[in-house]
């Protein structure tokens, strides 16, 4: 068990991360996410407020629908990225990291200037259970009467799971289909323990319980960001290749001018994935070196169990980021080559 | 619980050191390729490396983690695992076994009496893990 936002989190479970990985991957893999913040904002508002503090369009929503987004700073870069849901045109549900809640929560409340919306930090009142990969579906549709096939891709219904009452997000952090389930937290031990034998947990081809370790390296060769690693209050949207979540023409929001130049005088340093060339694993935080000079750093670098490849995000200096360049990490002083390649690592076949 | 082999010498990093006349070999403990979960690389020097007791001689990487692993006695290597390149699993399946890391001409072989027996390190691990 590891400290995570101020949760006692389980890296891994006994199978083991690379087990954990691939079975989600083949077959479906159960994550408690619980630690992730909720924020309730209601009122006539609720729109209009979210929209001017997040740089994608909230006002695209529909009910039932939800939005990968972030929340910025004046200067275009990232407070923390988060899931809008649009439960009403009255009411919204940001999800956010655990790590970042209480900080979300401050910048979110601290920005309320006359708008009429009711903010409830409800982290504490929700757990969430992530259930992931190909066999996902089959397994919840046996614990609710949600027609699951129904809901599309980040969008949601109300309903029950195992006769409790939550929310069914078809969202997810693994690259593979499934689902988010969110219920009140006293709920969640229930909840775990159902999906877990409803998904014939333990056989070889069942759902496997995963630790943060998988949720790690599956975002990672989904090409997807973590907070605290790819972006952060130093890197802006268009740096981080979130330039599909700025939406510029949206009307004023917090960044929207220092992106709007960014994007105008184009970026120097960019976000791109590396695969290793030479035997060499790299890690968060080594140095990048290009043409013999220290040219960035490793965001997150990690073994990808499935692709069997050592893989990472970096950044680096924009007119090295094409793809097929060659870099070399200096991996606790020793130079590995990798090459830069397409992101995402790993795409799902559809 | 993890197996603690009564013939090998343990140190409180975690390795173990089979004697053979003048030569050690060396591998990590069962405990220890637990706590690290799947090994996917193995880093060893090269043999006529020299060492000396307490120093690092490589690594060992699971999926989540970099750990140094050190020498519990000084010496040169003779010879590395270098099957461990391909199949470094065999760190988790058999550490006591396949899963040697290298083979060390030692050049004191009386570090070996400071090291701890089976029963000892069995201890050391209850306490860590408490």
């Amino acid at each position: 068990m590891v400290d995570f936002g101020g949760w006692d989190m389980p890296v891994q479970y006994p199978a083991g991360t690379i087990e954990e990985h691939l079975r989600t991957r083949t077959h479906a893999g159960l994550f408690d996410v619980s630690h992730m913040g909720e924020i309730d904002v209601r009122g006539s508002d609720a729109i209009a407020f979210v929209n001017r503090l997040t740089s994608n369009d909230v006002t695209k929503l529909v009910d039932g629908q939800a939005q990968y987004s972030a929340l910025t700073t004046p200067s275009g870069t990232v407070i923390d990225d988060l899931l809008v849901y649009r439960l009403a045109a009255d009411h919204l549900l940001l999800v956010v990291n655990a790590g970042t809640t209480d900080k979300d929560w401050e910048w979110i409340s601290s920005h309320h200037k006359g708008e009429s919306v009711d903010l409830r930090n409800a982290s504490a009142e929700y757990c969430q259970l992530a259930l992931q990969g190909p066999d996902a579906e089959s397994i919840l549709q046996k614990l609710t009467d949600v027609p699951l096939s129904e809901i599309k891709y980040y969008h949601f219904k109300p309903g029950t799971v195992d006769g409790v009452s939550g929310i069914i997000s078809r969202t997810g952090y693994t690259g593979e289909d499934g689902f988010e389930v969110y219920a009140p937290a006293d709920r969640a031990e229930q909840l775990w323990n159902k999906i877990l034998d409803t998904g014939d947990s333990g056989s070889p081809t069942g759902v496997i319980p995963c630790g943060l370790a998988a949720r790690n390296t599956l975002r990672l060769e989904a090409g997807m960001a973590l907070y605290g690693h790819e972006i952060d209050e130093t890197t802006t949207l268009l740096e981080a290749n979130l330039g599909w979540i700025c939406k510029l023409d949206k009307g004023d929001f917090n960044g929207r001018e220092a992106l709007a130049r960014q994007k105008e005088e184009g970026i120097k340093r960019k976000l791109v994935g590396f695969e290793m060339i030479e035997r060499g694993i790299a890690r968060d935080d080594q140095d990048v070196v290009i043409n013999d000079e220290k040219a960035g750093k490793v965001t997150s670098g990690s073994p990808a169990p499935f692709l069997k490849k050592n893989i990472g995000f970096a950044y680096v200096p924009v007119e090295c980021a094409s793809v097929g360049q060659e870099i070399r990490i200096d991996v606790r002083g020793r130079l590995v080559g990798a090459q830069i390649v397409k992101t995402p690592f790993y795409k799902r076949a559809k | 619980m993890a197996n603690v082999p009564e013939d090998l010498h343990y140190s409180k990093d975690h390795e173990w050191i089979r004697v053979d006349g003048n030569e050690a070999i060396i591998g990590i403990t069962d405990y220890a390729q637990n706590s690290l979960g799947d090994v996917v690389y193995v880093e060893l020097p090269k043999a006529g490396d020299k060492f000396s007791a307490s120093e690092s001689f490589g690594s060992v990487e699971s999926v989540k983690a970099v750990s140094e692993v050190f020498t519990p006695v000084s010496g040169a290597i003779t010879r590395i695992n270098e099957s461990l390149a391909d199949a470094p699993e065999a760190v988790n399946s058999d550490p006591y076994g396949d899963g040697w890391m290298i083979r060390v001409e030692m050049s004191n072989p009386r570090e070996v009496d400071s090291l701890l027996t089976a029963a000892e390190y069995e201890d050391f691990t209850k306490a860590e893990s408490e």
